[in-house]
């Protein structure tokens, strides 16, 4: 055992793993819960890379902005310096052009210092650029003495001393005011002029020095040199030819550092840019002709701008940058540093949403488990108390077992007293340990109901058999009633269907201590309808009927005391069997259309008692197990309360309800419904239908009852026994009755009673009617042969009573109740054995021996190839006192059989070799009917030896284990009259038999 | 409990065969209802009966299956036959067996029904063994 829970408990443990491995169903978060963290850092660092990308963005932008405002800067001085100083080169040429023009060209010259001076000057402002011009004349060394003697002034070098003797000098003859220093001086003397003239003269263009100090202001600057000729060129002049023809040189010093100055002093932006310009002819040396080299600005950006001054030889080139660097671009910054906020804290938030969401996960799972593990626990629970419940049963039973051996052995009757509460103890354990058994179970799921047809009549007799006795010593009315329309054969569990009908009416035993106790049973739909029904008739005031005939009768239930529930007051009862009885075939056959389609039927079981009831306070928890009303309840009643909940869990298993409605010191009414399947009527009826007695068939019945309902009732388990019955309120209603009809015994509606039973309190309340009811009965009857059985139906009876009573004329026997069909059929069939005891002289005790008397010296062939078979078949016929003999085949049994022969009945197993039971029933009836045309024919060759002088006809009962209907349906087509079930079973075997028996000896013999 | 008595160690055994499943006990009973002063070793002798039937039984059983081809259909014959005798003494293991055996038989299983009739000569062993204790121990109550 301990190794089955262990393994239970593995199977759960195994289940519950399985159920967590499928329960795992993780999130893409739960399942990646540990990159969270470097999500969440890689989140950062994508957001910083973004913001950087951003402000990087942001700031080229600015950059490139910057760069083109300086690029249009730097371009526009450039042109404007470029446009100014080509200006001033032109206007320089045509200064060389005049020269030439009016000092070479005239004779004499039309230029002189002054007139030079004068014009230059006033012409000035067309070369704003140039600081002044003059004019140098080409001497050769030859002609320094005459042209020294011409101008009166010796010709200085540069630095103001007289020149050394040279090839050629230039000194300078005529000067704007502005540089008049420079007159007489020899420009030939200077580096960058004397390199100036040289390149001019054999180019014949203007050209530029490289920048250096001027001489006078100390500012750098550039010397531009034109050549003057003295004659005409020809068209394509060699340099040689240029030389030879120079007669001077017109030159002008741009004073580049404060022309620049002065020009970019007009320009707008002047201050926030920083311009140099250089002398690039050596490009690996600028000079700087502008500007400070070494001057503070941003080195980081700067532009070029090309400067064309008219010398091919030199280049310049204007280079801008911005005094400062440029400025740190906030709103690049900020956005950036936005952005990265913004995206820090929007990964934040996702990271703690994903975090909230791993530990809510965590946290349901965890949930989940523990669920899961709760459940488990609570089946595993169920699951032990099942196995330890059943477990203690199998010892119980050994314990209860013993306790009877000793109860039956000799004891002390104090002894006996101890053995017999041990047992009453064990008892009532077991009980409880079945009833946790079956709770354990249902809740463990381990409950199968079964679905076999069985009768619901019979097993309410079952339950009624079984509190009789305690019924009876209460006091108590207990009775049952099914309605008509309920199926006789349903199918169903009917252990659990017993089972909740003995909680619920033990419940009422236990609870009530006067009145009754009403079980009813009726289709759902049908006391449903009855329910509406019920107002109608309450409306047309047509209930007086049970007032008039039962003056004593209080309430019109079954015993008078008033039921929790009035809706099953004989009101509605009675309605419900009025429409029952107005047209019973046609309901019958409406209720067999109508439920032909359906394969279930729903049952109403209601199960009325007028006891303490339930307090009101204590009604929505009674079905709560382990619950009873009232704590004291179960000190005063005992019992668990484990009972109603299991009810309840079978009902609902039976796929029903359970309601009640209880008012406390009126009773309650439990009333559920289940659902059956509907049963073939033919195939099962015969085998499963308890055995009652069909022997009363036909008899005719008066029912002296002053309450209706309790006749009803009455009538109900008469009907069930073939009995017709007639109900009559009180014992004169009866008596006038059956004197009228035994008087006029002519009259059409004769009603011969064979019976009357008179119920206890009718008799009493009628007692000062008729003090001797035989007399009363007789007295009109007396004429009549057959005399109708007199019996009275109590539910208690003192000694007293039951003198009086017999006194009175109810000698044949008294019934005491509850009724039921089996009970009353057994009395009966005492009550008119008894009548032919008389006649016959004879003892039938009981059922056994009636039995007995059917088979008593019939001659039986038994017919099986199974040697125990026939044995046993044997053995159960002759102890009946049956004359039994047996054969191992069917060709045996045709020879034993052949005509004539004298068995009065043949059992015949159907599965044999050779020849089965069929086929030798087929060949035994062919006999027989052969037989019988001859018999017709009058010359018979059999006829002396036909015993009964009808027709042959054996009866021949099927043996056989399967009891299905096809199996029965073959019997009777091959021509067997009946079947039995092996084994043999009592029961079975005389249900068989009396059918073919009974009649014959019982009817012909009386 | 005490199992020296000896009537008490029989009701024990008798108990014991109904609550392992040995016996039906509602069909034993009813054989032994029929025992009566007329037959009194009634279930008895029913019982015997069905040990020579068995016997008979199984050694036809055994012979048909050692021969090839089986012969399916008297093979269900006889086992009906058994399962009848079976049930009628109420040897409900016994008759499971064999309503087995029969199913195997049914589908023509012939290493099924060697199998199974292993298990039917098995339950019919320990029956009998069984139910012969329980007889002698009877019987020795009434000497």
């Amino acid at each position: 055992m301990g190794h089955k829970s262990q393994s239970q408990a593995y199977s759960v443990a195994v289940k519950v793993n399985e159920q967590m491995g499928t329960k795992k169903g993780y999130t893409f978060i739960q399942s990646n819960r540990a990159w969270l963290p470097k999500f969440l850092v890689l989140w950062v660092l994508v957001m910083a890379f973004l913001s950087m990308l951003i402000y990087q963005g942001m700031d080229a932008d600015n950059k490139v902005r910057r760069k083109d405002v300086l690029t249009s800067m730097c371009d526009q001085r450039a042109r404007m310096l470029q446009d100014q100083f080509n200006v001033s080169v032109n206007h320089v040429h045509a200064l060389a052009i005049l020269v030439s023009t009016f000092h070479y060209y005239k004779t004499p010259s039309a230029i002189d210092q002054e007139t030079f001076a004068e014009y230059t000057a006033r012409t000035a402002f067309e070369r704003p650029l140039l600081s002044g011009v003059a004019y140098a004349q080409r001497v050769i060394d030859s002609q320094r003495e005459n042209f020294e003697k011409q101008h009166k002034w010796t010709i200085k070098t540069m630095e103001r001393e007289p020149s050394p003797v040279r090839d050629e000098y230039a000194p300078v003859i005529f000067s704007q005011e502005t540089v008049s220093y420079i007159e007489s001086l020899d420009m030939m003397s200077g580096e960058e002029d004397r390199e100036n003239i040289l390149r001019a003269r054999a180019t014949g263009k203007a050209v530029l020095t490289r920048p250096f100090r001027l001489l006078g202001s100390h500012h750098l600057g550039v010397v531009l040199t034109f050549p003057v000729y003295k004659s005409k060129l020809p068209p394509w002049p060699t340099v040689e030819e240029r030389i030879e023809a120079t007669a001077g040189y017109l030159g002008g010093a741009f004073d580049v550092e404060s022309l620049v100055e002065n020009l970019l002093g007009q320009l707008a932006g002047n201050q926030a840019i920083l311009v140099n310009v250089y002398d690039v002819t050596n490009s690996s040396d600028p000079l700087i002709m502008y500007g400070h080299q070494n001057q503070d600005g941003d080195d980081s950006l700067w532009h070029e701008s090309k400067l064309d001054f008219g010398d091919p030889v030199r280049k310049h080139q204007m280079i801008c940058r911005y005094h400062q660097k440029s400025p740190t671009s906030w709103t690049a910054i900020t956005t950036a540093f936005l952005f990265f906020v913004i995206g820090l804290l929007v990964g934040y938030i996702l990271y703690g949403a994903a975090i909230h969401i791993v530990k809510v996960e965590d946290d349901f799972h965890e949930m989940q488990e523990l669920k899961v593990r709760a459940e488990a626990a609570d089946v595993a629970k169920s699951q032990f108390l099942a196995t330890v419940s059943h477990e203690i049963r199998t010892p119980m039973n050994g314990i209860l077992g013993m306790l009877a051996l000793l109860l039956d052995t000799d004891l002390s009757s104090l002894q006996r007293d101890y053995a017999q509460t041990a047992q009453a103890c064990g008892k009532a354990l077991i009980a409880l340990i079945n009833e946790v058994l079956d709770r354990a179970k249902i809740e463990a799921r381990k409950l199968e109901l079964e679905a076999v047809p069985f009768d619901v009549r019979s097993i309410l007799d079952d339950v009624l058999s079984l509190f009789s006795e305690k019924s009876r010593n209460k006091g108590l009315e207990l009775a049952v009633f099914v309605s008509d329309k309920v199926p006789d054969i349903v199918l169903g569990d009917p252990g659990r269907f017993r089972q909740i009908i003995t909680n619920l009416v033990g419940n009422s035993v236990k609870f009530t201590e006067r009145g009754h106790i009403f079980v009813k049973v009726h289709l759902a739909e049908r006391s449903k309808a009855m329910m509406d029904v019920k107002d109608e008739s309450f409306l047309n005031g047509g209930s007086d009927e049970g007032v008039h005939i039962s003056g004593a009768c209080k309430l019109k239930t079954l015993s008078g005391f008033e039921a929790a529930d009035e809706r099953n007051s004989w009101d509605t009862f009675k309605n419900l069997i009025a429409t029952e009885e107005i047209r019973p075939n046609v309901s019958i056959i409406n209720m067999m259309t109508s439920h032909e389609g359906s394969e279930d039927v729903t049952l109403m079981i209601c199960v009325e008692d007028t006891g303490i009831g339930i307090p009101y306070s204590a009604q929505d928890r009674i079905f709560m197990p382990f619950v009873q009303a009232d704590s004291s309840t179960s000190r005063h009643y005992g019992g668990t309360g484990i009972g109603l909940s299991i009810s309840k869990c079978l009902v609902e298993l039976m796929r029903g309800q359970i309601k009640f409605v209880s008012r406390p010191d009126v009773g309650s009414t439990f009333s559920f419904t289940v659902v059956f399947g509907r049963c073939d009527r033919n195939s099962m009826k015969k085998s499963i239908s308890e055995a009652l007695p069909s022997g009363f068939r036909g008899l005719k019945a008066v029912v002296v009852d002053g309450k209706p309902v309790r006749a009803e009732v009455t009538q109900y388990h008469l009907k069930r026994l073939g009995i017709t019955v007639e109900v009559a309120g009180s014992i004169k209603k009866a008596a006038a009755m059956c004197g009228k009809n035994g008087s006029t015994i002519s009259s059409r509606n004769k009603i011969q009673p064979d019976l009357i039973l008179v119920e206890k309190d009718s008799w009493i309340s009628g007692e000062d009617g008729g003090s001797d009811i035989r007399l009363l009965v007789g007295q009109q009857n007396g004429h009549v042969l057959k005399l109708p059985k007199l019996i009275l139906l109590a539910t208690n009876i003192s000694n007293d009573e039951l003198i009086k009573a017999k006194a009175g004329g109810f000698a044949d026997t008294v019934i005491m109740k509850p009724l039921r069909a089996s009970m009353i059929a057994a009395c009966l069939q005492q009550v008119l054995s008894a009548g032919k005891k008389r006649q016959h002289g004879k003892d039938v005790p009981n059922g056994s021996s009636f039995f007995q008397s059917l088979l008593c010296g019939k001659k039986i062939l038994v017919v099986d190839d199974n040697l125990v078979n026939r044995r046993v078949a044997a053995g159960a016929l002759k102890k009946f006192g049956a004359n039994v003999e047996c054969v191992a085949s069917g060709k045996a049994a045709l020879e034993m059989l052949n005509l004539p022969h004298s068995f009065d009945a043949c059992f015949m197993d159907i599965q044999m070799p050779e020849m089965d039971g069929f086929e030798a029933t087929r060949q035994i009836r062919q006999m027989e009917s052969k037989a019988n045309e001859q018999t017709m024919n009058g010359g018979s060759t059999v006829d002396g030896i036909a015993k009964k002088g009808d027709e042959w006809h054996l009866p021949i009962l099927a043996m056989t284990a399967d009891v299905i209907h096809a199996t029965y349906d073959e019997c009777l087509k091959c021509g067997m009259d009946g079947y039995v079930t092996k084994p043999f079973e009592e029961e079975n075997l005389y249900q068989a038999v009396a059918k073919f028996f009974k009649s014959k000896p019982v009817v012909s013999d009386s | 409990m005490d199992r020296s008595h000896p009537q008490h160690q029989v009701l024990h055994m008798r108990r014991s065969l109904f609550d392992q499943g040995y016996i039906d006990k509602e069909q034993f009973i009813q054989l032994e209802e029929l025992q009566d002063d007329a037959n009194p070793n009634f279930a008895e002798e029913i019982v015997t009966l069905f040990y020579t039937d068995s016997a008979r039984l199984i050694q036809n059983i055994e012979q048909i299956l050692v021969n090839r081809p089986i012969d399916f259909a008297r093979l269900d014959d006889i086992l009906h036959q058994f399962k009848g005798s079976s049930s009628s003494i109420g040897a409900k293991k016994v008759k499971e067996a064999c309503t087995q055996l029969r199913e195997y038989c049914c589908a023509e299983n012939a290493e099924g029904c060697t199998r199974t009739l292993q298990l039917v000569k098995q339950e019919y062993a320990v029956l009998k063994r069984k139910l012969e204790t329980y007889f002698q121990a009877s019987i020795s109550l009434y000497l």
